[in-house]
């Protein structure tokens, strides 16, 4: 499969037309996802940004950064930056959108104007989110409980609501668009069994957007109604149910979790395959995992309220639904290995994100079985263990294999390539950093260290003192690719089609693709992942 | 343009199922404190002008058989029937809005907008026999702004998608081969009317049978 | 800032073991796993390394496979879930004849009171070996009552009450903090938890002032605002007997049966007409506004008082009905 020869003449989707309005009014869902990537890496740093703060105040027992309610918005606000605004959209609107088009053979998404149209609504969010920031935040934390929402805080609650509402429309829009892509536009021969277990983890990843995210909306909605008209739906004063907010909340945040985790898992499956030569071991299971942890996820809201009042016979239930959702996601660790198990193996920066994606993922995973156990969970629940708990998740999960993901697909972005050590050395700074940061919170929440806690007791300094000691290093391994990537775009080395060798219709067009994706429809007569035919860069013949 | 059409009608029957969520948060709420505060909700609803609100599910559902038939007027290329049956549907999209104004506004005077000036006072006197408490009740009402709120809402958002389609269909914009906005259109009109005749009971309905 | 360096919380109630059990077993099961996959990506990375000539053997799956690394996991998931559960039981379920202590919480402090009418402001006092029961409620937000040492943890919600215990086995002084998100002072709702051996806690008993027993203030407050005039003793008046109440079955006018549980009690004061007595009209005026939440647990531990047996289990003094309060002793 020779590729395409690159000239600088050669007319793609980045040099096709220039101009802000080009961008700004593009359908091109290769462009649309670049403009989304822009802004997500902006609320990234905000976010960032915010927790660099909190952990410098954390650095000494007593309260002496910042003010006690400064150090509450910042982790509400960090919490609702990151979520919202980085963590959702992220690998969906950056490489769903550039992707499935190609992945499934297809010129663009089912329905570009709609595509278009979320990215405006996240920047109308974003804007909305921004102005809340700068004119002082919501305190309430990113779960937003009543009474104290809704009665008690006097901050900008009902402006960070709205924000957020009108994010959840991005998603929800992004969700359609692809279901109906996946559904609508596969390339002749595509069947569902060929598909890129990327393509099944979006599919997967968007039926909870679609479902669950409105949820949110009308709870969040409910809020703000009852701030600005005074009503009493939360309001136990007024016969009112404060529970019943948290089980709205909490039937979309959760499955938010796994529309978070879902993609990095995506990317995970694409990026070992392709480093260790080998087609996925287990392809059914992994692809089927996805859509049971989809439809598991939506069972176990609960178990974010083993100790809020609610009843022990229903606790019980949640905990076992728990356990069930755990299954499909160790599945897939192990399929992950096991094609590993007799690979040729590259550790290539995308790869090394990839197994630190496993390692990490493994260790919060685990440590959520623990906290599915009642007994333990009242014991940790609402303190630093569950933050560690879901920082490896998000962090070393999510964040990892989106930052692998960017690599492996950067050179098919931009056509060109990262600098490889630079490449290596951030992923590395990243791992350690972020184990540095965050495996001292799990000891710190076992010692009884309550979250949201902006002054502590002195014997817990030491571990914090590491934990912020990380943060510095993790900072740091964050920073190094944005400088990086933006270098490279300019004086790094041409890439060409396929610089990995890696399966996948994305692979047979140039890099950078031009607007239309392929020169003609492509027609699918192989399964996926056909690692025996497809030759290792290596044993490709170099041109000139 | 098959796979358009077909691509575009899946997209708004997934949309639609997003909105059922949507609404679903709140018709959850609502039987939860429904079950809790049963007489209070049925006071309320007592409260609430059942002939007008007759007058309204009627009204909605000829509009969604003007919707209908505007949709088998654009299968069959007939522009001016397409146009008209679209006027019409938006008429009574705008009678219903009105109905509703008039409905919301004797909430207003009867001090039954939850909020400082709310008074269940009227209710429990009205009904010596049966315990009622303001707070639940002032639940009830907060309930039926929210989702007939909401509601009325979606149908402002669904008049002004067929002032579009009304503007575009007199321009001669919508042939046998291609009405695919018309339809998905429709799908929108047909699903607001129907989370309405969900409202209609829930709301207008608990209890009417005579007092004891 | 070296000197202070606890790894592992202090163990001090009888359930800390059981809790810390089954989390050294999590622990070792979470480290063998990790330990394993860790091991198994590394002997591949160095075993499977790309070396020319070298090819990759292409391998489908294995259904087998699947198959056991999704029942044996799923079958040590229902183990560790069956023992969670059983701790969470016992937690959640409250011995009888329990010491109990009524607690108010609110932005930002806790507001305590033993039964027999020592207030305490973000401390308590408790004997070594007695179950404590803890009967909470919130003035305002949501808050949540966690002492590390003992392993427990309940959010506190206001409208109603809920409920945690425990029994101390070790004398010292414990970290009680507020896990629920509630404000600017949140993490300064802290406190502490005093366990003493059974004769210095004697003494810290009689050696405070208070200002009565929960029951007798509730008796007070029962006569001061006039409930007798329906809840009388001597004759059926227009309201229930209160007498032997809490704690049994009461049936209500729609047809629903339910506990008179202290949230009943609660909620008969605040919205009498949620729940009305079969037989009875709903002619019960609301006290909401008209009584705080101490006041409230009193006339709660007062209706209580009225079910518990002649020889008394906690020291309240029994209340014969008709008989006009005694001024307050001690």
């Amino acid at each position: 499969m020779a590729s395409p020869a690159i000239t600088a003449e050669r007319e793609h989707y980045l040099n096709t037309d220039y101009g802000i309005r080009s961008w700004l009014f593009t359908t091109d869902h290769k462009r649309i996802a670049l403009l989304y990537l822009v802004t997500i890496t902006l609320f990234f740093f905000i976010g960032g940004f915010f927790a660099l703060l909190i952990r410098l105040e954390l650095l000494t027992p007593a309260g002496d950064l910042v003010q006690a309610d400064t150090y509450n918005k910042l982790f509400t606000m960090h919490g609702q930056v990151m979520v919202f605004f980085f963590l959702i959209p992220s690998i969906p609107a950056v490489l769903g959108n550039f992707l499935i088009p190609m992945m499934v053979g297809a010129k663009d998404l089912a329905f570009p104007r709609i595509n278009l149209l979320s990215w405006y609504v996240l920047v109308v969010a974003g804007i909305l989110m921004l102005h809340c920031i700068i004119t002082g935040g919501a305190d309430t934390g990113w779960t937003f409980y009543t009474p104290f929402s809704t009665a008690f805080s006097n901050t900008k609650v009902i402006e960070a609501g709205l924000a957020i509402f009108i994010a959840g429309f991005s998603s929800i829009l992004t969700g359609l668009n692809f279901v109906v892509t996946i559904h609508r536009m596969r390339a002749p021969g595509l069947t569902w069994s060929r598909l890129p277990l990327f393509v099944w983890s979006m599919y997967a990843t968007s039926i909870i957007q679609l479902l669950g995210t409105p949820v949110l909306a009308i709870t969040l909605l409910l809020v703000v109604f009852e701030r600005a008209f005074n009503l009493g739906i939360f309001d136990p004063t007024r016969g009112g149910d404060p529970l019943l907010f948290q089980h709205l909340f909490w039937f979309y945040s959760h499955p938010a979790v796994y529309i978070m985790i879902l993609p990095s898992m995506g990317v995970v499956s694409e990026i070992i395959p392709c480093f260790s030569r080998k087609r996925v071991f287990g392809y059914s299971a992994v692809a089927l995992s996805s859509i049971a942890i989809a439809v598991f996820g939506f069972l176990v809201w609960a178990h974010h309220m083993f100790v809020a009042g609610i009843s022990l016979y229903s606790a019980m239930i949640f905990s076992i639904l728990s356990y069930l959702v755990a299954v499909p996601s160790a599945i897939k660790v192990f399929n992950w290995t096991a094609t590993m198990f007799k690979g040729s193996l590259r550790f290539n920066t995308p790869m090394l994100y990839a197994v630190g994606f496993i390692g990490l993922f493994t260790m919060g995973g685990l440590t959520g079985l623990f906290l599915a156990a009642l007994g333990i969970d009242v014991h940790v629940t609402d303190t630093y263990f569950v933050i560690a708990h879901f920082h490896y998740i998000m962090v070393g999960g999510a964040v990892m294999g989106y930052l692998g993901g960017l690599h492996y697909w950067w050179p098919k972005i931009s056509g060109r390539m990262y600098p490889e050590w630079l490449g290596k050395f951030a992923a590395l700074t990243v791992f350690l950093g972020f184990n540095l940061t965050f495996f001292p919170q799990f000891i710190l929440g076992y010692l009884g260290m309550p979250r949201r806690y902006w002054q502590y007791p002195p014997e817990f300094q030491v571990l914090n003192v590491f934990s912020t000691a990380g943060s510095t290093i993790l900072a740091v391994g964050y920073v190094l690719p944005m400088i990086y990537f933006l270098w490279s775009m300019r004086y790094g080395k041409v890439a060409d089609a396929n610089p990995w060798g890696a399966a996948g219709l994305e692979w047979k067009t140039a890099s950078p693709p031009p607007t239309s994706n392929f020169e003609e429809t492509p027609v699918v007569t192989w399964e996926a992942y056909n690692y025996d035919e497809i030759p290792a860069p290596e044993e490709v013949p170099v041109a000139g | 343009m098959e796979q358009q059409r077909n691509a575009a009608s899946l997209g708004m029957w997934v949309f639609l199922g997003t909105e059922i969520m949507f609404f679903g948060g709140m018709f959850l709420a609502y039987l939860v404190y429904r079950y809790w505060y049963y007489n209070e909700f049925a006071a309320g609803s007592r409260s609430i002008d059942v002939v007008l609100g007759t007058v309204n599910t009627a009204v909605l559902i000829c509009s969604s058989l003007t919707v209908a038939l505007g949709v088998k007027a654009a299968q069959l290329g007939k522009r001016k029937t397409l146009v008209t049956l679209l006027l019409v549907t938006i008429l009574f999209g705008l009678a219903f809005l009105g109905i509703k104004g008039k409905e919301w506004y004797d909430k207003f005077e009867e001090h039954h907008v939850p909020g400082t000036s709310f008074s269940a006072q009227d209710i429990i006197d009205k009904y010596p026999q049966i315990p009622i408490e303001p707070a639940p009740t002032q639940i009830y009402f907060s309930l039926y702004f929210a989702m007939t709120g909401l509601h009325a809402l979606h149908m402002i958002i669904g008049i002004g998608i067929f002032c579009f389609l009304t503007y575009y269909a007199w321009k001669g914009r919508y042939t046998p081969e291609y009405h695919t906005p018309i339809e998905i259109g429709g799908l929108y009109w047909h699903f607001v009317d129907i989370v309405w005749i969900y409202l209609f009971p829930l709301l207008y309905l608990i209890d009417r049978k005579p007092l004891k | 800032m070296f000197d202070n360096f606890p790894l592992w919380p202090a163990r001090a109630s009888t359930g800390a073991g059981n809790v810390d059990a089954l989390f050294i077993f999590l622990l070792l099961l979470a480290g063998f796993m990790t330990i394993a996959i860790f091991t198994m990506i590394a002997v591949f990375a160095f075993k499977y390394r790309y070396r020319p000539g070298h090819k990759a053997e292409q391998i489908e799956g294995s259904i087998p496979l699947e198959i056991t690394w999704s029942i044996v996991p799923l079958a040590i998931f229902m183990v560790i879930f069956a023992w969670g559960a059983i701790i969470y039981f016992q937690e959640r379920t409250p011995p009888r004849g329990a010491d109990e202590v009524y607690v108010v919480a609110k932005q930002w402090m806790w507001k305590l009171e033993h039964e027999q009418g020592q207030r305490e402001i973000n401390e308590l006092h408790v004997p070594v070996g007695r179950d404590v029961k803890l009967i909470m409620t919130s003035q305002d937000v949501i808050h949540s009552f966690y002492v590390p040492a003992f392993r427990i943890k309940q959010d506190v919600l206001p409208g109603r009450y809920t409920t945690a215990w425990f029994r101390a086995t070790k004398p010292g002084t414990y970290h009680l903090f507020c896990a629920e998100y509630c404000g600017t002072s949140h993490s300064g709702m802290i406190g502490q938890i005093v366990v003493m051996e059974p004769a210095q806690y004697q003494a810290w008993l009689s050696g405070g002032l208070t200002s009565g027993s929960l029951a007798a203030n509730g008796e007070t407050m029962f006569q001061q605002l006039g409930c007798p005039t329906c809840h009388r003793f001597d004759v059926q008046g227009r309201g229930p007997l209160l007498t032997g109440v809490f704690g049994k079955p009461v049936q209500l006018e729609d047809g629903r049966t339910v506990i008179a549980d202290e949230n009943y009690i609660r909620e008969s004061i605040l919205s009498p007409s949620v729940k009305v007595v079969s037989g009875f009209k709903p002619i019960m005026p609301t006290f909401q506004g008209l009584v705080s939440e101490e006041q409230l647990t009193a006339l709660v531990a007062y209706i209580k008082s009225l079910s518990q047996p002649p020889s008394g289990s906690a020291g309240t003094p029994r209340l014969t009905p008709g008989t006009k309060p005694q001024e307050p002793k001690e």
